[in-house]
């Protein structure tokens, strides 16, 4: 053992190499994608690292992996557990041969997510054993106990981490290499009627998985993570019952105060429910402290009528703990003062706080979404139109003044929402905006779709060759993989045409008026239509000379600023000017002076 | 001895690389350390923070408000936004010079720090106001900012460790071909 310095999701990553794991795969998601990454960095050759194409690839690869006998591990985050389902809702009654633990880092807040879903209740739905670390040490230690616990009962686990474990950084006791599990996997042995779904053998499997989640209740209650703590004070009859990083909250609060009973619930599902009732005998009241969904409120309501106990829950349910966003250190010592009637804890109260700048997440200056939009934007003027956005870094094309997303729901959404908003408004020139990696992820289908049946409406890919918003992942149209090796790229305009598009024209957004014209041109076709605006995302290219603003010509007529709203472009004492250390010198906003005031060398 | 940090300020202007650093001094010190931060959508010109503590008995990375010991903010708005979280009493290191965000030139807003710097020698017991500009203009390079502010933060003692303990941990950190500027700033500011 050796101490080091880790983010949670890189101790995730370093447990699941100590417990020999031979495949991980996945597709990035904030907050789960560092998990697969620091497994690459970590590789010492014995592992199979894939970004899949999208969750669903990387649950069935998994799973193939794992019906070998392999060690692994599918990562990804809550949403795309969602993506993922259909494969893992069926893999449970087949069950594995190696260990497999499906890596779903939650999001309360949201910080980073379209919702606040709760992998507790899916561990539930799908009947997988969940673990729920509220710690970067106990993530380390846990996710090995996962994948034996995993292999011991032939199904996958989910490891359910939030955002404040996974971004969370902790010294931790680590193994040395000498201590790994080695995982040497037996191969694939043929048996139909272990690896083939049917009706009959799904009835049998269902009922071996009630029977062994109930089994699992009883061992998980003597799960040395589950841990039930005493009041200090033996006439005290309240509790509080918590997981993951609100325990450590919980924690906080009682640290040097005369502590009530308290329950950390490290597996949600299966309830380990004789710890449960060795927590609530006794109690009178207990409050219930969680983040996402009320599980272990509900689960301790149960129980007391289960058990005829006398006892009082109280959490999210019954109004005590707010329903939805993160809790804090603050929250949760308020929520306790509350419940145990101590004083209130002190918060600051500042007074005649100037106005703060608000900051919010904006397109990075040079990004060539910017262009795109604004291209689109021109040549639809005065036009009735509407721009279906998807899941991305052009998110961001939402905010003022490109004001050019209209709707965003889910990956690859927007095409055939598209497609919806054009059957019921035929008159309207209809957009579907789809970066290149979300486009493999899933958009695909929907052009398909599209296709098939008869949509007017013009597909326009954002094409910057990456993964941007995760951090920048390769994917199949960039050529390299996970494993280092540079592979054929899987071209977007032999996809589409493939598909049966008759118009693909692939345009450089940051050529504005080649741009706009392209789009009043491809937009005006019937049927569907694409144009791929191909151009690398500004942070992973050199940056040309910043561009100047010619002072005796500069109108002060603001454009620039107000139709691009790049944060290279700045006022100054009142003038318009140029953030030298932010502009990339794309020169878009040159072409959009209308007094040709902005110019690189050649203004000099 | 226990520690609670908290740095704050607008992405990337190096606030994460400076409170992995932090960390590994305490480290070296034989301290134990949790920190956590912001992380992803800030690169876009966002509000960072990072929450840093040091010692025993810890069991989460976050802390609740009035309970850092310093905080060491790279940007005078910035600080203003997490200053409920410093203690009574408490110690702050703060770059004068501000960061306008987009929306600031949209709406044509004249954000220049001032009132900010102004409300904080008001309500905070004990602070250090850097020019981090000028000093990273003397250094060379904007890029030594991160570098500035925590030698800045080393002068006020409220750190458990020395400008050698930092230039060690730097070493370790940071790209070869940057470590030399990198000590120089840091050597330079912790003076």
């Amino acid at each position: 053992m050796h101490k080091e310095f880790l983010m949670g999701n890189a101790a995730i990553a370093r447990g699941a190499i100590a417990a020999g794991l031979r495949v991980i795969c996945g597709y990035p998601g904030t907050p789960s994608t560092e998990v697969l990454e620091t497994t690459a960095k970590n590789n010492d050759g014995s592992i199979y690292v894939e970004w899949s194409v999208n969750e669903k690839a990387a649950m069935e690869l998994g799973a193939g992996a794992a019906y070998c006998g392999a060690r692994t591990m599918v990562t990804m985050k809550q949403v795309g557990l969602n993506v993922a389902s259909d494969p893992l809702m069926s893999l449970e009654y087949i069950g594995v041969k190696g260990g497999m633990v499906i890596m779903v880092a939650d999001d309360p807040g949201p910080i980073s997510s379209q919702t606040e879903q709760d992998t507790r209740h899916f561990a539930a739905f799908s009947k997988l054993p969940c673990f729920d670390p509220s710690s970067v040490q106990e993530a380390y230690d846990m996710i090995q106990e996962a994948f034996e616990y995993s292999e011991k009962y032939g199904t996958p686990v989910f490891f359910r981490p939030t955002t404040r474990v996974c971004h969370g950084y902790a010294s931790i006791e680590v193994k040395d290499k000498e201590d790994f599990a080695v995982c040497q996997p037996e191969g694939f042995v043929r048996d139909p009627s272990k690896w083939v779904i049917f009706p009959r053998l799904s009835y049998n499997a269902h009922m071996h998985i009630e029977k062994r989640n109930a089994e699992l209740s009883d061992v998980f209650s003597g799960y040395s993570r589950n841990i039930v703590t005493p009041a200090q004070n033996k006439d005290c009859r309240k509790g509080i019952a918590s997981h993951g990083i609100s325990y450590t909250y919980v924690q906080e609060a009682l640290e040097g105060k005369d502590a009530p009973a308290v329950f950390k619930v490290s597996t949600p599902f299966p309830f380990p429910e004789m710890a449960a009732v060795k927590f609530l005998t006794g109690l009178d009241e207990v409050l219930c402290i969680e983040e996402l969904d009320p599980v272990i409120e509900r689960e301790l309501t149960y129980v007391c009528g289960k058990y005829h106990l006398p006892v009082r829950i109280y959490g999210k349910l019954t109004g005590h703990v707010k329903t939805a966003g993160e809790n804090t250190c603050d929250s949760v010592a308020a929520n306790i003062a509350d419940f145990m009637g101590w004083e209130k804890p002190e918060t600051a109260e500042p007074e005649n706080v100037p106005e703060l700048p608000v900051r919010p997440p904006v397109l990075c200056a040079g990004c060539p979404h910017r262009a795109s939009f604004y291209a689109v934007k021109m040549a639809m003027k005065g036009k009735k139109s509407v721009f279906c956005g998807d899941i991305g870094c052009y998110t961001l094309g939402n905010a003022m003044p490109l004001d050019m997303v209209d709707t965003c729901l889910c990956m690859g959404a927007g095409v055939n929402i598209t497609q919806g908003i054009g059957k019921i408004e035929p008159d309207t020139n209809c957009f579907a905006f789809v970066g290149d990696s979300t486009f493999f992820a899933s958009a695909i289908t929907g052009a398909v779709n599209a296709v098939y049946n008869q949509a007017d409406m013009t597909l326009v890919i954002l094409d910057n060759s990456t993964t941007a918003m995760t951090g920048h992942q390769p994917h199949p149209g960039t050529g390299m993989t996970m494993m280092g090796q540079v592979v054929d790229k899987v071209n977007i305009e032999a996809v589409l045409r493939g598909i049966g598009l008759k118009t693909v024209e692939t345009v450089n957004p940051l050529e504005l008026d080649k741009a706009i014209d392209t789009v009043k041109r491809v937009s005006a076709e019937k049927g569907v239509k694409a144009i791929i605006f191909k151009s690398p995302c500004a942070v992973l290219i050199k940056p040309e000379k910043p561009v100047t603003i010619d002072p005796d010509k500069c109108i002060q007529c603001r454009k620039c600023i107000n139709s691009l709203g790049c944060p290279g472009i700045i006022i100054e004492d009142g003038k318009v000017a140029i953030d030298h250390a932010l502009c990339t010198g794309c020169k878009l906003c040159t072409q959009v002076c209308p007094v040709n005031a902005i110019g690189g060398e050649c203004n000099e | 001895m226990n520690k609670n940090i908290l740095l704050c300020g607008v992405g990337g202007q190096g606030i994460v690389l400076t409170s992995k650093l932090t960390a590994s001094c305490a480290m070296a010190k034989g301290l134990d350390v949790m920190s956590a931060e912001t992380i992803g959508m800030a690169q876009k010109g966002g509000s960072v923070f990072s929450f840093l503590r040091l010692g025993e008995g810890i069991h989460s990375p976050m802390f609740g408000q009035k309970q850092a010991d310093i905080l060491i903010a790279f940007e005078p708005a910035e600080a203003v936004r997490m200053l409920p979280y410093l203690k009574d009493g408490g110690c702050a290191v703060v770059n004068m010079h501000p960061i306008k965000p987009v929306t600031a030139s949209l709406k044509g807003s004249d954000y220049n720090g001032d009132e900010m710097i102004k409300y904080i020698a008001e309500n905070v017991f004990e602070t250090y106001f850097v020019d981090g500009d000028a000093m990273c203009r003397e250094l060379g390079s904007p890029r030594v900012l991160n570098m500035v502010m925590l030698g800045q933060a080393l002068r006020t003692g409220y750190l458990p460790f020395t400008v050698d303990d930092a230039v060690e941990a730097m070493k370790k950190t940071v790209k070869p071909q940057f470590a030399k500027l990198n000590e120089v700033a840091l050597r330079y500011s912790a003076g």
